[in-house]
């Protein structure tokens, strides 16, 4: 296998649980809210995947389970930040320890536990497309999945009704409100749409990439996803490119390790941070007009109404 | 700032305050949070403790007894023990089996409190939780992770009636008298693993996959290359590291460069171990494990491993604080053991199906050379530049062995990360 064709390959394997996370924190961001607890999303993610695949013998039922845990933590950032109108930021970070505090209390059981996993599966005839076949098209189903959320996520914020009315959440909130729509129900599920999504990126890692449990496995891959989304401007294409992106700076370093190319050290741990940054900047110039205006500030439904 | 507003923030605190505090596990995140991580472990290890110590108090401490130095040393008469670990307790790997050392000696000392703290990083934190099983009256703390050397060496400065023994590192110039390293010679047995590795592969191609290029690693990598070549003179070693203690996706992405290389047996350095072994089960590949008996993760490719035994090594060091004879005693210096001696907790794992009866005599013959007058690194042995790592003659001493691999050996293929 070629370098490039490995770097490409471990580049889709390993981004596809940020794009999860990446592609949910964008419907969140686009009604105007930040989650910092995406990480503690993930890993709620990965361990009930990783525990219902292992109780139920189907990697599938894992894979949904990972999606309601990670949207029930959310949920848990939805109240505070919504109903209870906390900030944002602060209240992400306390669900993100509080994610990581219940997986590795409830994780303790599953670490030498056996659980099946998303194999890689050949899609027919498109895996045998010269050269880019065998990097995107003989991965796990997860994966393909993730394929399918891309334009999802577009259709979804930019051309469905419902798309309207998330981002009007985010911009111009009181303009719903005028027009009789709820504000905060949208918002609700938003956050817990991003949870979910978030909570599928960690069952990739769990029962798709790693095929194991540890605690504290996500290993910061939702902070990583929370910056890809900010730099990629909320842009669900912008935002698979950087994940995939972080991926393949990942992939680089143990690809030339095994082939015996020494590089210094703390350069090549440093390459996925510079290059996705570098690239995401050089991507979305105009970024800065495409914040939605409510995201810094909590909606008052007392105020606008 | 809206009073209202920080209400919930305090609701979600108190939250996870309680999902953290009431379980006998001491969690990440209270350890980052909160300075009360020990505590929380404590309740739950001591009310574990007092429910077996009936059970057994003999044993494990009958074949140090004879040798214990007796004084007036830091800790005589320790009552309560602290253990911090750098990972969780059940990882199947290093910290697992460090802490059920720390169990061992909670079950052969049913007087002594035993506190442990899991997740303890390798910086300030360490200090912290130190100080607090500090005052919480340990006068023996076992670190048991390398990095938590620096925090040791400030905590023991400014406890001097406070033993603080370190598992893995090497205290470079004057031992304070209240300090101590100690460690097993864990390349040892993955010299012996080596030797069935080489034996095993058709590709001639062996993958290492470790966290840091730390000395203890660099002189595993080593000897498991040599242990290879005495059973394969064509096998290579190709190392790969994550710049991680455990990132299962980074593990997973190493082995994935392996195979792709041709690599055949995968072996790693790294505190959690289950990924990449179940990773090389499901490729087919062989593998050899390290810190713990991983083969009911790979029961068609699994050769052999290292595994842990810390309980004995524990019970004579506190033994030996207990009595008031650490100062000056081995335990106070950088202490290696190894098959010389005969109680290395490093200790060769059980043989996977594949492994032959030839290449099972050869192990036991090089077992029994290394534990005589043997090593894997007599010399001469020659780094990858061709420069001599060590002179022909004698087997070299456990304590120079470490400080001596600052190269791969000719066989293994990749380079030491640079800073």
């Amino acid at each position: 296998m070629s370098l490039l064709s490995e770097v490409l390959t471990g580049g889709i394997t390993g981004g596809t649980s940020i794009q999860f996370a990446a592609q949910g924190e964008s419907i969140s961001e686009r009604g105007g809210v930040v989650n910092l607890g995406t990480e503690g999303s993930m890993l709620c993610g990965a361990l009930a995947a990783y525990a219902i695949a292992s109780k139920t013998g189907h990697p599938w039922f894992g894979a949904m389970a990972g999606a309601i845990a990670g949207g029930l933590l959310a949920f848990v950032h939805a109240y505070f930040v919504l109903s209870r109108k906390a900030n944002q930021l602060a209240t992400g970070l306390v669900v993100l320890f509080l994610g990581l505090g219940l997986t590795s209390l409830f994780g303790v059981d599953y670490v030498q536990a056996l659980a099946p996993s998303f194999r890689s599966t050949a899609i027919p005839l498109l895996s045998r497309i010269p050269f880019i076949g065998a990097i995107a098209f003989k991965q796990d189903m997860l994966v393909y999945l993730s394929y399918v959320l891309m334009p999802l996520s577009y259709w979804i914020i930019f051309r469905s009704r419902w798309g309207v009315l998330l981002r009007a959440a985010g911009e111009r909130s009181e303009v719903l409100t005028a027009h009789g729509h709820g504000v905060i129900s949208i918002q609700y599920i938003a956050v817990v749409v991003g949870g979910m999504l978030a909570g599928l990126g960690g069952a990739h890692l769990s029962i798709a990439y790693t095929n194991s449990w540890f605690e504290n496995m996500v290993q910061g891959r939702g902070f990583v996803a929370v910056a890809v989304v900010m730099f990629a401007a909320r842009q669900p294409f912008k935002v698979a490119a950087g994940s995939y992106l972080f991926g393949a700076a990942l992939a680089l370093s143990p690809a030339l390790q095994s082939r015996g190319y020494g590089i210094n050290q703390y350069a090549l741990d440093a390459v996925p941070y510079v290059v996705t940054i570098v690239v995401l900047i050089a991507l979305g110039r105009r970024q800065s007009n495409q914040i939605p205006e409510g995201l810094s500030k909590v909606f008052e439904a007392s105020i606008a109404g | 700032m809206n009073i209202r507003r920080l209400i919930p923030l305090a609701a979600a605190a108190a939250v996870l305050m309680a999902a953290c505090g009431s379980s006998a596990k001491t969690t990440t995140s209270a350890t980052t949070l909160a300075p009360a991580t020990p505590t929380a472990g404590t309740t739950g290890t001591t009310a574990g403790t007092t429910g077996t110590a009936a059970a057994s108090t003999a044993g494990t401490t009958a074949g140090s007894a004879a040798a214990i130095p007796t004084g007036n040393g830091p800790g005589k008469d320790a009552k309560t023990i602290g253990f911090i670990f750098v990972g969780p307790k059940d990882d199947f790997g290093y910290n697992q089996a460090a802490y059920a050392g720390s169990q061992a000696v909670a079950k052969a000392h049913p007087n002594i409190k035993v506190l442990t703290a899991e997740n303890v990083p390798e910086d300030d934190n360490a200090t912290r939780v130190m100080e607090k099983m500090i005052s919480d009256g340990a006068t023996l703390i076992f670190a048991t992770s390398y990095g938590h050397l620096d925090p040791a060496l400030k905590v023991a400065a400014a406890h001097p009636n406070v033993v603080i023994v370190q598992q893995g590192n090497v205290i470079s110039g004057t031992v304070p008298p209240n300090v101590g390293t100690y460690f097993g010679t864990v390349y040892e047995p993955v010299y012996l693993a080596g030797i069935a590795a080489g034996a095993a592969t058709k590709s001639n191609k062996l993958g290492y996959v470790y966290a840091f290029p730390i000395p203890q690693t660099i002189a595993n990598i080593n000897a498991f290359e040599l242990g290879a070549k005495l059973s394969n003179p064509k096998a290579e070693t190709y190392a790969v590291n994550t710049s991680a203690w455990c990132d299962p996706a980074k593990q997973a992405r190493a082995a994935s460069s392996l195979f792709a290389q041709g690599i055949d047996v995968i072996t790693q350095h790294q505190d959690c171990t289950a990924t990449i072994t179940k990773a090389a089960e499901a490729a087919g590949k062989m593998v050899v494990g390290y810190h713990a008996d991983a083969s009911s993760l790979a029961p068609k490719g699994w050769i052999t491993g290292s595994e842990w035994a810390w309980g004995d090594l524990y019970n004579q060091i506190v033994d030996t604080v207990v009595a008031g004879g650490f100062t000056g005693s081995k335990f106070n210096a950088n202490y290696r053991v190894g098959y010389k001696d005969g109680a290395n907790p490093f200790v060769q794992s059980k043989f996977g199906p594949s492994v032959t009866d030839a290449t099972k005599a050869l192990i036991a013959t090089q077992l029994k050379l290394i534990s005589t007058t043997g090593s894997p690194f007599t010399g001469p042995i020659l780094a990858q530049d061709g420069s001599t790592l060590f002179a022909a003659g004698a087997a070299p001493a456990y304590a120079d062995i470490e400080s001596k691999n600052t190269a791969f050996v000719q066989g293994v293929v990749g380079q030491i990360p640079k800073g």
